[in-house]
């Protein structure tokens, strides 16, 4: 793979991809199969390729614009190809479980794939133009799903995802713009090297006076309405639960990594010290995340809104490992605790992305079997009829709930070994968060697979075999990184520790 | 892969050792095959289920055997095979097991006792649909409590602690059909959690502060001097210092599985699930982990006491199984149900483990729970057996007379029952309780737990008279004819009967095998160890007890012939009394109208804060945003630039300052700026109009 511009193919081959469904018709489904299939083998090579220093790998480097400080710059570390796989992988889901698409499938998958695309260039980019082109870019076809093939109040919500997202975009923006007039560059790398020395400050200050702490602000709300954050995060259940599932599971699954994965590729390194003088509010915010997320899933009736806020409740333990690691002069007990929580993190983004994509892919099959229900009094006793869905969908949930053994436990271990010892009253809170969430998914259980079953649900057919066969690889990866969590970890640790060393909070 | 898991063993750890992993593996390997097999397999599930917890048991009697040869010549009897998990910066997290007298006690008693009742649940779970997935979750269950069992990892042990209670949730809520076990399925799930969010806690802070989750590891385990001389150094909340707050919050974890006061609410409702589960689970093995946790964790308790002395967490330790132990003794006099009778009575017998250990060390408590566990799934399995027979009755005043009807299970009942009363002499009970009895008598701190303890005591030979009275005694109250159960179902109940009797010889005074071989210590038969000060009179204070319970019994109950509708003996005698502990002394109702009401509400709140505080701010501002793009439509493009041009002036003006840094190149700044704010509004107001 020496010398071939391995990480540019990944990004055009989906736009290859997409250019063939829309011209595709009924097939457009095939193809779309057939280009996430082949982008999560060439994603798993690239995790193989990596550096085992933990370095950036796969460097891609072109002139571009280079007055304007803008650069082709691609690579990626164990950070970056990992999300590099998840993408692929929640595509793959999203594309299985969209089997009913009849209103214009060309254009639906051509729209999934021009979005795959968006997240592998956000994934790889080194340089601020090039990245910012397609977060931008992922986002037009999130909005057009939902626009086109979303529910019955998609319009609204199609809006105000786009519109807020749009919001934290030119807050992101116009805290790069900054940065880049101060410094004359948008590389991520350079500036990174910048901000470890504390030059990147002085540069901003000597240009633009003391805003550091404003563009710092500017791009931490950026990534708080992507994550989302409490209280950046209202677009959310609306647009979880109008989008179609299988958009649902490209949402949560990929595109809310987005917003971590900027926070760790972008916020950490080049406003550690900013974020470490605002430590605390952000740690209450992300506390709020986990414990108001948690309690509001708790609340609801519809599956897809439950599921939506137990998104918002897991990406805020990332968000409290995040804010909980940015410690200055940190000891060597210190830097051991950065390490777990940023291991940890990392590890629950990934875990994230996968649970909650299979849960609104056992949500969407919910709803073609009893005809759109998906409210939870409207289930019952689900488990005599369908036992093998009954237990494959008990396994996801329970990955949710953070049982030992299934893969959401690790991150979450981690991230509270992390956190404890650096922020022990947010940790200690945000347990709650973890007994929340046990109730709130033994309440779907008990309300979706006990009981008496309501009339709509006789007769729910269980999984056929091609659902079993498309299941199978995704709740055997829950289990195999549940225990083997070295699979991923031996790889992402030495990123960890690079990362950790360029960072200066 | 092969660089992480490479095998470090810590002794020369002998080939049973490295082995020892099989135990806990060989069920989990035939659950994961049950349930992967196309449905029903009936024969093959129990077949499986039932062979690979004999070839459980073999291994842990060959570990057994290992670890009493090697204590028996004197040598050092723990052996460890640690490994690596993953690695976070330099950090190992490391599981691992451990072999040694405390294990292989624990993995012959929940091998033995499982194995019985595998067997006994193929004839008592005979004629149900769902057979196979029962022997898939039995599996199951065995193999996270094997892990338990083995663990030298805090980690390791967790991980199987939470697979116990995975597969105590779904065997309770086995028959998911009846909403009542749904609902207990989930209850017992979430109040075990309480406590184990404590304990993930504890487990956080000591592998933060021990740098490691392994017990031992040759000096440099968390359980180890070196370690636990760092925490007691390191000062906590509260005058704690790190060592006895980590132990209370690991406690707190105990606490949740062992069902002591206040978080015993789940165990009763847990006898939703089948018999064989109640006595495997909720009486003899997962019950009991929270207290092996305690004796695992022991060197941590007990870190920092003077000689003859106790630490806060000990303290604590004794006071909530002490007054566990009088306050569910007391709910179960009052209850009619004879599942329930046996749960509170579970729930008390586990605070008289705490009390024990809490008092008299790791040999006292672990002793109880050895006894316990073969009488009390004895007596389990026996009301299984008549709720068999009486064709699923389980209200004690509807049965009657079934010593006739039922002479072996009778015979069997009756043995479990003196047991837990403490019999005097030939029952195992007698002699583990007398030593929780003896150990509070002796507590430096006070000495009202004893006190608590005796009652209790009195307590239980009280309600277990009058539960056999109403079962066995008197005439037939029910409806179709009771009937003796298959053999299947009362062989095991012989092999438990004589367990029951014949343990307590390993743990007398005479001869204190079981302390010797726990401590590792040498011991011998000598009967000079009854001429101890005060404790043949202490064994005379117990059996006076035991026979004021009987006979107290035996006069309000025995002999008797109540109907079944008309109220108790006692309940006529004190009403208001009766009631509240009846009504389990209305904690249930209590957390009901603080902790389930306040979750309801906070969801709301949570909710509210949504949809109106933080939802009506950007409605707010989206209104604004929707009126200054109607004023767009309306008017004209003109606007548009309007804007685009006040939003290039404002630029260029900050761009002028800059200008004066860096010469001659701000046009081409001005240039991006002015493109991408035209983008944002383009954007904007098409998005907004869409």
């Amino acid at each position: 793979m020496n010398g071939l511009p391995v990480l540019t193919l990944l990004t055009v081959l989906p736009l290859v991809g997409a250019a063939i469904a829309l011209v595709a018709g009924k097939h457009a489904r095939d193809v779309a199969l057939l280009t996430t299939l082949a982008s999560l083998v060439v994603a798993v090579l690239i995790w193989m390729r990596l550096p085992l220093d933990g370095s950036i790998g796969l460097v891609e480097r072109a002139v571009w614009a280079p007055s304007l400080g803008i650069e082709y710059h691609l690579g990626v570390d164990a950070l970056g190809a990992l999300m590099l796989l998840l993408s692929a992988i929640v595509t793959l889901m999203s594309v299985d479980a969209a089997h009913r698409v009849h209103h214009q499938p060309g254009l639906y998958f051509a729209l999934v794939l021009v979005l795959e695309a968006g997240l592998f260039g956000s994934f790889t980019a080194l340089n601020f133009f090039h990245w910012f082109l397609f977060w931008e870019l992922s986002l037009i076809p999130a909005f057009f799903l939902i626009k086109l093939w979303g529910g019955t109040r998609r319009g609204p919500a199609a809006t105000q995802f786009f519109i807020y997202t749009m919001a934290g975009s030119v807050a992101l923006l116009l805290a790069f713009l900054a940065v880049f007039l101060s410094t004359n560059s948008m590389d991520f790398p350079h500036l990174t090297l910048l901000a470890s020395t504390g030059e990147l400050e002085q540069m901003v200050t000597a240009h633009l006076g003391p805003v550091t702490m404003w563009l710092a602000v500017g791009v931490l709300v950026g990534f708080a309405v992507k994550v989302p954050m409490v209280p950046f995060h209202t677009w959310l259940p609306a647009a979880y639960a109008e989008a179609p599932s299988p958009v649902t599971m490209l949402l949560t699954g990929a595109m809310s990594k987005m917003g971590v994965y900027g926070l760790l590729r972008i916020a950490l390194p080049l406003f550690g010290a900013q974020i470490a003088q605002i430590r605390t509010p952000l740690l209450v915010m992300a506390v709020a995340t986990v414990v108001m997320g948690a309690w509001a899933a708790a609340a609801q009736k519809d599956l897809k809104r439950i599921f939506a806020y137990m998104s918002v409740n897991h990406l805020g333990y990332c968000l409290l490992g995040i804010f909980a690691l940015a410690v200055p002069n940190a000891g060597a007990a210190a830097q051991a605790s950065q390490a777990a929580a940023l291991n940890g993190v990392i590890l629950q983004m990934f875990n994230h992305g996968l649970t909650a994509a299979a849960l609104f892919w056992f949500v969407a099959m919910l709803q073609t079997r009893t005809g759109g229900h998906r409210g939870i009094d409207q289930f019952g006793g689900l488990r005599k009829p369908a036992p093998v869905l009954a237990g494959l969908m008990g396994i996801a949930l329970f990955s949710s709930l953070g049982l030992p053994g299934l893969n959401g436990f690790v991150g979450e271990f981690l991230i509270f070994r992390g956190v404890f010892p650096l922020a022990w009253v947010a940790a200690t809170v945000s347990v709650l968060g973890l007994l929340v969430t046990a109730a709130v998914i033994l309440t779907v259980i008990q309300k979706v697979f006990t009981g008496p079953a309501p009339e709509h649900c006789v007769g729910f057919p269980d999984l056929h075999n091609g659902e079993k066969m498309a299941l199978a690889p995704v709740i055997g990866l829950m289990l195999l990184i549940g225990l083997l969590p070295s699979l991923i970890v031996d790889t992402l640790n030495p990123t960890v520790v690079n990362l950790l060393a360029h960072w200066r909070f | 892969m092969q660089e992480s898991i490479s095998f470090t063993p810590q002794l020369a750890a002998s080939s049973i050792a490295h082995l020892l992993w099989l135990v806990p593996a060989a069920p989990i390997v035939a659950a994961g095959v049950t349930a992967l097999l196309k449905q029903p397999k009936r024969k093959t599930s129990a077949t499986m289920a039932i062979g690979s917890m004999s070839l459980s048991l073999m291994l842990s009697l060959v570990a057994f055997a290992h670890v009493v040869g090697a204590w028996a010549q004197g040598l050092a009897a723990r052996e460890t095979v640690n490994f690596s998990w993953i690695q976070f910066g330099a950090t190992n997290v490391d599981l691992g097991w451990v072999l040694d007298p405390l294990s292989a006690i624990m993995l012959v008693m929940v091998t033995l006792v499982g194995l019985l009742i595998f067997i006994y649940s193929v004839g008592y779970m005979a004629h149900d649909e769902n057979f196979t997935r029962f022997f898939c979750f039995l599996s199951l269950f065995a193999g996270g409590m094997l892990t338990v069992v083995i663990a030298n990892s805090l980690l390791l042990f967790f991980m199987g602690w939470e697979i116990v209670g995975l597969t105590s949730y779904l065997l309770i809520g086995f028959w998911y059909q009846k909403p009542s076990a749904a609902a207990a399925a989930k209850k017992a799930f979430l109040v075990t959690r309480v406590g184990d969010v404590f304990f993930l806690l504890g487990i956080v802070w000591l592998f933060a502060q021990t740098g490691t989750l392994l017990f031992y590891n040759n000096g440099a385990g968390s359980m180890e001097h070196a370690a636990l001389a760092a925490l007691l150094g390191q000062p906590a909340l509260l005058g704690l210092t790190a060592a006895g707050a980590i132990g209370l919050l690991i406690f707190a974890g105990a606490a949740g599985k062992s069902g002591q006061f206040p978080l015993h609410v789940w165990l009763p409702d847990a006898m939703e699930g089948p018999t064989p589960v109640s006595a495997l689970i909720h009486a003899a093995t997962m019950v009991a982990a929270g207290v092996y946790l305690v004796a695992r964790v022991y060197p941590l308790m007990q870190a920092g006491a003077l000689a003859g002395g106790t630490t806060t967490a000990l303290t604590v330790v004794t006071w909530v199984g002490a007054f566990t132990a009088v306050f569910a003794a007391l709910i179960a006099v009052a209850q009619n149900d004879i599942k329930r009778i046996l749960a509170y009575s579970t729930v008390s017998q586990l605070g008289y483990m705490m009390a024990g250990l809490g008092m008299g060390g790791v040999a006292v408590g672990m002793f109880h729970l050895i006894t316990h566990a073969f009488f009390k799934a004895l007596l389990f399995m026996g009301a299984g057996s008549v709720i068999h027979g009486c064709h699923d009755e389980q209200d004690i005043r509807r049965m009657g007379g079934l010593k006739a009807d039922m002479p072996l299970t009778f015979v069997t009942y009756a043995i479990g029952m003196l047991a837990l009363c403490g019999f005097p002499l030939l029952f195992s009970g007698f002699w583990s309780k007398d030593g929780i009895l003896e150990a509070a008598q002796h507590w430096s701190v006070a000495k009202t737990p004893f006190y608590m303890l005796v009652f209790g005591a009195l307590l239980t030979a009280f309600y277990m008279t009058r539960q056999v009275a109403y079962v066995f005694f008197g005439h037939w109250r029910g409806g179709k004819t009771a009937h003796e159960s298959p053999s299947s179902m009362t062989t095991p109940l012989w092999i438990l009967a004589i367990f029951a009797m014949a343990l307590g010889l390993i743990g007398t005074p005479a001869w204190p095998w079981f302390r010797a071989f726990l401590e590792g210590h040498a011991t011998r038969f000598d009967m000079l160890g009854f001429a101890e000060p005060g404790l043949l009179a202490l064994m005379g204070v117990s059996t006076v007890v035991v026979f004021l319970g009987l006979g107290l019994g035996w006069r309000v109950y025995g002999n008797r012939t109540p109907n079944p509708d008309e109220p108790d003996v006692l309940e006529a005698a004190s009403p208001l009394v009766w009631g509240w502990l009846h009504d389990r002394l209305y904690i249930d109702e209590f957390y009901g109208l603080t902790v389930v009401a306040f979750y309801g509400w906070w969801g709301r709140v949570s909710d509210w804060l949504d949809r109106r505080v933080w939802g009506g701010l950007v409605s707010a501002v989206a209104r604004v945003f929707g009126l200054w793009a109607q004023l767009n439509r309306f008017l004209d493009t003109n606007v548009v630039d309007g804007s685009f041009d006040k939003g290039c002036d404002e630029l260029a003006s900050g761009g002028g300052l800059l200008a004066r840094v860096q010469n001659g190149r701000v046009q081409t700044y001005l240039r991006i700026l002015a493109l991408a704010v035209a983008a944002l509004a383009v954007l904007l107001i098409w998005s907004s109009r869409a």
